[in-house]
């Protein structure tokens, strides 16, 4: 059910390298399960979160096997959100900064994610309720 | 909707990208007609250092043709009507607090700091 | 006057600019604005109950609310019933809720 809210989300950081990437997918993931309309400008490191080829693996230290660790994969992480907003009759709107793409060669994403420019995270602040940036150390 | 983006970290990857990604960020978006100044703090105030050199780098036979030149970068901000402010007593605690700073960059006292990020509808901290 | 919620993601053992942000939160709020700290991922460290955190104090005297994700305490094994005097625990969900009303939410 849709509120009537709008927020964007800007952040930085790729997968696997800081705290910061998980705290802001749980904040996306609350704003999404309340039916919010959810911009996420994704910037530097931040467009590989959704990169298609993010592959699992086992865990030998821990004795597991693939599907025993199921790692997660930010990509997977994605895909559910976009799944939640569906369901809760929101909508989420993933920009990946196109010039940060390139660098990175992280072209492929899941589905639903797009490219963008610095353009569209001005256009998705103004026109939302409000912006919460988080940086990169 | 008027922002203030607060930019803190410095020289983080520079080199690599060849700018201060949140100056270039800020620079794109003023040209799609953002409203938005910039808050220099902590290391952070050194962008606003006249004199920044950050040429030569190469590697094997591969060297660096278009260096970053942050100082350049924050002139072109201030020219296209970006306020740029630098917290005093961070520039004082480097050692700045008399430095040839670019044109046109305004020391602000960290007791002010509440009245300048009351004149904006959002901050951006990056 | 305005209303401000820090998002504090660092904790003051590694990051000494932590006491300036902690700072600007009392100026801000000696200023007559509305402040509240949402600390989170090691952000909550100095909230365990006995750990320095002579700051966070002065958050809570300075009438600002001080806000621990219950998560991050959790992850880090602090008690919620044994925080710091002033530090309470929250769900994330609170730092979605000051967007939503329009607070300048600010991360640190």
């Amino acid at each position: 059910m849709a509120t009537g809210k709008t927020l964007t989300f800007a952040f930085m950081d790729a997968p696997y390298e800081s705290a910061r990437t998980t705290t802001v997918l749980r904040l996306i993931d609350d704003a999404v399960r309340r039916g919010y309309r959810v911009n996420v400008f994704a910037y530097e490191g931040a467009v590989a979160v959704p990169f298609a080829h993010q592959k699992a693996h086992a865990n030998a230290v821990h004795g597991r096997n693939e599907v025993e660790e199921n790692h997660p994969l930010p990509r997977e992480w994605v895909a559910a959100l976009m799944r939640e907003a569906t369901r809760a009759g929101g909508k989420l709107d993933w920009v990946n900064c196109g010039l940060c793409v390139d660098e990175r060669g992280v072209g492929e994403a899941v589905a639903g994610v797009r490219r963008g420019s610095p353009a569209d995270l001005w256009k998705m602040a103004s026109e939302s309720d409000n912006t919460l940036v988080v940086g990169t150390r | 909707m008027k922002v203030l983006q607060i930019v803190e970290s410095a020289y983080r990857a520079t080199i690599e990208e060849q700018d201060d990604t949140i100056l270039w960020l800020t620079q794109a978006m003023r040209g799609a007609g953002a409203d938005l100044d910039v808050l220099l703090r902590a290391n952070a105030v050194n962008y606003a250092i006249a004199g920044q050199d950050a040429s030569g780098l190469a590697f094997g036979d591969w060297t660096q043709t278009q260096p970053p030149n942050i100082p350049d970068d924050v002139a072109r901000l201030i020219g296209k009507g970006v306020a740029i402010y630098a917290v005093a007593e961070d520039l004082a605690d480097r050692g700045l607090g008399d430095a040839r700073m670019v044109d046109g960059v305004e020391r602000v006292g960290r007791a002010t700091l509440p009245r300048l990020m009351g004149g904006y509808d959002q901050i951006w901290h990056w | 006057m305005a209303k401000y919620l820090f998002i504090e993601s660092r904790d003051s053992f590694e990051s000494n600019d932590v006491g300036r942000f902690r700072e600007l939160a009392r100026n801000l709020a000696g200023e007559g604005n509305e402040v509240a700290v949402f600390l989170v991922q090691n952000g909550v460290l100095p909230a365990r109950l006995g750990a320095k955190a002579d700051g966070l104090a002065r958050l809570a005297e300075a009438g600002i609310d001080v806000l621990a994700d219950d998560f991050s305490l959790r992850e880090r094994a602090i008690p919620v019933d044994a925080l710091t005097r002033g530090v309470a625990p929250a769900s994330i969900g609170v730092v979605i809720d000051r967007l939503a009303e329009g607070w300048k939410v600010v991360w640190h």
